[in-house]
């Protein structure tokens, strides 16, 4: 008789890629559900349009490219970029920029690369950053949580507003949006206002912005579930969070008037996005366990610095690109003795 | 990385290892049957190499008759085991058949035709009282009975057994871990001739000298196994000696591996366990040992293991060596329909047999045939992501995926700076891959690769110096000719004058002289039965050679039918 001869292992596999991305999914879900219930439907406008849009350039590329398509798109890899995008960017944002994000994520910075695995940055960031300076005004044009917002906007009405830019009669832009809560720290804080007369504000909720947190909670969760289903290692996430948490409580320590609590920080913007979904990228990341705990760092370091004395309010997306830029190198410098050699060994 | 990571039940520290995996260990599938003796098949298939080193010598031709346990091969060099017959027989062939090699699809193989009697030959006698005899002696008897490591490495165990005096080992250890998912011959070995093991652990323990411990080392999910072993070491106590339930994880039976776990210390790179004072064995080479100094008898049988949900009825036989894995299979109630692979070995370190007429080698510890749906093949592979899984996983705390990205690029240069050659395949790494890269399969090319390019370097390096040596020999001819030419042209100058007023033309006397010396040189080298031979740059092996040849020569010259046919 003959038989198939294929290389061992002959084992079953326990993991694939499509796996590990259901799992981030799965983990986005309930922070989606917070800032659809916070931020109204837009989200998922957004987040739909950008599924499409990153399968579809996807698709495109593999064609182009003479691949079948179908493996491709089945790893959904793409789907989380374009999740990871949407959850990043305003609820409102006009329905070509989401486009021109999605393309320019998944052709230029993903697959001109080579596609999954070959990319240097996180596609979704390098997208962020691109639209946030080439259209400053729409990507920050936030809106205020649901309980601070005077005019929620119906399905259809935020329908239009993705599509056609037009707003119920009787509204304008100013007055249907809001700050984010990073944003008004730092305005208040550079009007020289202290951090208690800043937080007389109702923006402000138990530990950080309200709403925020609780969507800043819920990734937080959807993160601990990623490292308990080991499709994350705790390494980057904690070396974030740490440094962060770290940096902020030593300038708090030195002057609580004029720097937030640590858990302000944690809490707002893309700092629990960062940790959990992003920074841990593991295409773009650092990937042995002492490199990822100097990687980690010094984007909570990054992000401190940018979001304290840069031009941003915000930086986690600028954190993660420039430690994508170090990660071969933290590498190269971080690798594990391996068993037999140095000191360790015996005889 | 020198902490330990718990005790085992008797209270001993044990010593974690870097990375390794959980999963199935799928035993009970086959461990529940005591051992069946295997019948002795229609054809015999012995490959002459089945072990690491040099394939033995031929001590037989075809159409001569043996007798179970007689020597049929003999051991080449000291890096080598001898071959003996399975059982009586008649010797049909030496042969090509397929063989168990990852490369190789077939190899040297002695054919044997059982003739059913099973008659033992002639056997040393036993040595009961080894513990009085020189170390050395035991060796020679173990070296004798061809025994190699049975866990599945084969390598010869009577080298393992002489590290040199300027080694002295401190510890045995005897691997009863048997971590491969699916295997179960050392577990029904254990548990059936635990007796046997613990006699060959005594002699491995007088051969080596060992001055400390001796540790048996069992993976805690074979409680029926340990608890035999327990009882055999009660009823037969050994000094110093303790087994040590370990816990299951793979790979625990990695040589390295296991001595970490036991004694927490690391095989240094490229270095053997000898070098820090340990010698590690396999249960099963334990037994071959006893039988060998108690028994006389050879190496001539094994445990195998026959499972997989492809089989219709898994087990473990006692199986003759060359039995063809068919023989086994149908003794086992024969494959399921829908099977469509056979694995030599186990799920994550055995070889995909592309044939069932592949023997049972001295190494073979499993047949595997999953059935369809079973150890389901991954299928492509997607690309890395640079997860770093593999890194988590590597017992030996390699970078996987550098190694992987390097062997992809051939860049044989950073694959070895990544330490490729530490790696020990255990295809942990590949297990655990989301991507579902073969990864060791791309190490195994890349050292096949640097393999060859050594093997070339050396050839190269040879072919130069041959080169310049010619290159030299012509130029040293040249300078001669010239020389030669120089004086003929100096006496042809002179000739006139010294020959005076003789009416001979100078050439033609030239040309006479020329022949005449022709002549000569020709007789002279007849008388010595030679033609002019090469023979300036010889080595010491060629020279040897031809001395052998002239001395043959001669001799055939001088015997009387040479002399009559004259």
């Amino acid at each position: 008789m003959e038989f198939l001869t294929l290389p061992s292992p002959h084992s079953e596999r326990p993991n694939s890629v499509s796996r590990v991305m259901r799992q981030v999914l799965l983990a986005l879900l309930p922070a989606i559900v917070a800032l659809t219930y916070y931020f109204g439907w837009g989200v998922l406008i957004n987040l739909i349009l950008a599924s499409v849009t990153a399968l579809a350039a996807e698709a495109a590329v593999m064609r182009a490219r003479g691949r079948p398509a179908l493996p491709v798109l089945g790893d959904l890899s793409a789907l989380v970029t374009a999740w990871l995008f949407a959850i990043a960017t305003p609820p409102l944002l006009p329905w070509w920029i989401t486009v021109l994000g999605m393309v320019f994520a998944i052709v230029l910075v993903k697959q001109l690369y080579g596609g999954l695995g070959y990319n240097p940055f996180n596609p979704a960031m390098a997208a962020y950053i691109l639209l946030l300076i080439s259209y400053p005004v729409e990507m920050t044009n936030w809106l205020p949580p649901r309980m601070l917002n005077e005019h929620l906007l119906s399905f259809g009405e935020t329908l239009s507003a993705v599509f056609t830019g037009m707003l119920p009669a009787g509204l304008s832009w100013d007055a249907l949006s809001g700050a984010t809560p990073l944003d008004e720290m730092r305005t208040q804080l550079s009007m020289n206002r202290t951090i208690s007369e800043i937080h007389q504000s109702p923006l402000w909720g138990d530990f950080g912005a309200l709403g925020w947190e609780w969507v800043g909670n819920w990734l937080f969760l959807g993160g601990v579930w990623l490292i308990y289903k080991r499709a994350i290692s705790w390494h980057i996430p904690v070396a974030m969070l740490g440094s962060l948490a770290a940096i902020s409580m030593f300038f708090f320590t030195i002057d609580p008037a004029t720097h937030p609590f640590p858990l302000f920080h944690l809490f707002s913007g893309g700092a629990m996005l960062g940790a959990f979904f992003i920074a841990t990228d593991p295409v773009t990341a650092a990937t042995t366990k002492p490199g990822q705990l100097i990687y980690g760092a010094a984007i909570g370091l990054i992000v401190f610095v940018i979001r304290t004395w840069g031009g941003y309010p915000d930086a986690v997306a600028f954190a993660v690109l420039l430690m994508n830029l170090a990660a071969p190198s933290i590498d190269h410098y971080s690798q594990p003795r391996v068993v037999g050699h140095g000191e360790g060994r015996d005889g | 990385m020198t902490h330990p990571y718990g005790f085992s039940p008797s209270g001993r520290m044990l010593w974690e290892f870097h990375g390794g995996v959980h999963m199935p260990d799928m035993k009970s599938l086959s461990n529940g049957l005591p051992t069946a003796k295997a019948a002795i098949p229609p054809l015999l298939v012995l490959p002459l190499r089945q072990h690491i080193g040099e394939a033995a010598e031929p001590l037989v031709k075809a159409g001569d008759r043996v007798l179970k346990g007689e020597k049929i091969a003999r051991g080449a060099g000291i890096l080598s085991a001898s071959l003996h017959a399975p059982t009586s027989g008649i010797l049909r062939a030496i042969a090509p058949h397929p063989i168990p090699h990852a490369a190789a699809l077939t190899g040297l193989c002695i054919l044997l035709e059982p003739d059913g009697e099973d008659r033992w030959g002639e056997l040393p006698p036993p040595m009961p009282d080894f513990a009085g005899l020189d170390p050395g002696k035991v060796i020679e008897r173990i070296r004798w009975a061809g025994i190699v490591g049975m866990g599945g490495a084969a390598f010869p165990s009577a080298v393992k057994l002489a590290p040199g005096p300027e080694r002295a080992i401190h510890t045995l250890i005897i691997n009863g871990a048997e971590c491969e998912p699916y295997i179960s011959c050392d577990d029904r070995l254990m548990r059936e001739q635990a007796q046997r093991i613990v006699r060959g652990i005594r002699i491995l323990r007088h051969v080596l000298d060992v001055t400390g411990e001796c540790l048996i080392g069992v993976e805690d999910n074979k409680p029926e196994a340990i608890e035999a072993m327990r009882r055999a070491l009660a009823a037969e106590p050994v000094e110093a000696t303790e087994l040590v339930v370990i816990p299951t994880i793979y790979p625990s039976g990695g040589e390295k591996q296991l001595i970490r776990i036991l004694t927490g210390r690391e095989v240094p790179s490229k270095g053997i366990p000898a070098h820090i004072g340990i010698v590690c064995h396999n249960v099963a080479t334990a037994a071959a040992v006893a039988d060998a100094v108690l028994g006389g008898r050879p190496l001539i049988s094994r445990y195998v293991t026959v499972t997989g949900g492809g089989v219709v009825e898994p087990g473990n036989l006692d199986v003759l060596l060359g039995t063809p894995a068919a023989d086994l299979i149908a003794q086992r109630g024969g494959f399921r329909p829908g099977t469509d692979r056979l694995i030599l070995g186990g799920p994550m370190m055995g070889l995909a047999l592309h044939s069932d007429r592949i023997p049972i080698t001295k190494g073979g510890n499993c047949l595997l045939a999953p059935a369809p749906g079973e150890l389901i093949d991954p299928g492509p592979a997607h690309a890395c992501i640079r997860c770093g899984r593999c890194a988590d996983a590597c017992p030996m705390q390699l970078l996987p995926q550098q190694l992987y990205w390097h062997a992809r690029a051939r860049d044989m240069d950073r694959v070895q700076e990544y330490n490729l050659f530490d790696c020990i395949e255990c295809g942990c790494c590949a297990h655990v891959c989301p991507s579902h890269i073969p990864l060791v399969q791309y190490y195994r090319f890349a050292k096949g690769a640097i393999w060859g390019r050594e093997v070339e370097k050396r050839k190269a390096e040879r072919a130069r110096v041959r080169h310049e040596a010619r290159q030299a020999r012509l130029e040293r001819l040249e300078q001669e000719r010239k020389a030669r030419l120089r004086k003929k042209t100096e006496a042809l100058k002179s000739a006139p004058q010294a020959a005076g007023g003789t009416d001979e033309d100078p050439k033609k006397a030239a040309i006479k002289a020329a022949l005449e010396r022709a002549k000569a040189k020709k007789a002279a080298q007849a008388e010595v039965g030679a033609v002019p031979k090469n023979t300036a740059h010889l080595t010491e092996a060629q020279q040897r050679q031809i001395d052998e040849a002239d001395q043959r020569r001669g001799k055939v010259a001088s015997s009387p039918e040479n002399k009559a046919a004259e």
